[in-house]
């Protein structure tokens, strides 16, 4: 099980200057969301930004992480 | 990537101007993601084509390494690798998709 306190550490410390809230609405430790927010994004398309989240979490996603909804912003 | 499952799935993405990879079928997708794909495009009355990853299990290892893109749907449209549900939500949203599509 994943908790959304891992997956934002994960996050945030792989992409630089950002800030990711994750949600687990249905309290499942399964369906999470994560709205990530980073300069590192500005200019960059939407596929290159999810791709960075996807890598920071590349493990969890082999591992423990099956569904992930992602929001990108650019700040 | 194996040369074979490459050739077959350069194919399929050519075979149609909208083309996904899902779980399922658009009449019945087996997750929640392909099940949101599928509602973006029939709200948007875009014509799409649709492989079912779990019909073959190559297709679904090797379309992760064609578009180095770890999760299942996969969106293609002229052949470009566009993303995953999220991304095609977004696009719908900001009116790109019907732009793309025409």
């Amino acid at each position: 099980m994943i908790t959304v306190e891992e997956i934002k550490k994960k996050i945030e410390s792989v992409i630089p200057n950002s800030n990711a809230e994750i949600t687990n609405e249905r309290n499942d430790g399964m369906h999470f969301k994560a709205v990530v927010e980073s300069s590192f994004f500005n200019g960059k398309s939407l596929v290159e930004q999810h791709r960075m989240v996807y890598s920071s979490l590349e493990e969890e996603l082999k591992r423990n992480l099956h569904s992930l909804s992602i929001e990108t912003r650019e700040t | 990537m194996d040369k074979k499952i490459k050739e077959q799935i350069d194919n399929l993405i050519k075979s149609s101007k909208v083309f996904m990879f899902m779980k399922g079928t658009p009449e019945e997708p087996m997750c929640g993601f392909s099940a949101k794909a599928v509602d973006v495009f029939k709200n948007g009355n875009v014509k799409f084509e649709t492989f079912d990853v779990y019909s073959d299990e190559d297709i679904r290892a090797g379309i992760k390494e064609y578009s180095k893109w770890p999760t299942i749907p996969q969106i293609f449209i002229d052949g470009k690798f566009i993303g995953g549900a999220d991304i095609l939500v977004a696009m719908a949203e900001k009116g790109e998709l019907g732009k793309m599509v025409k």
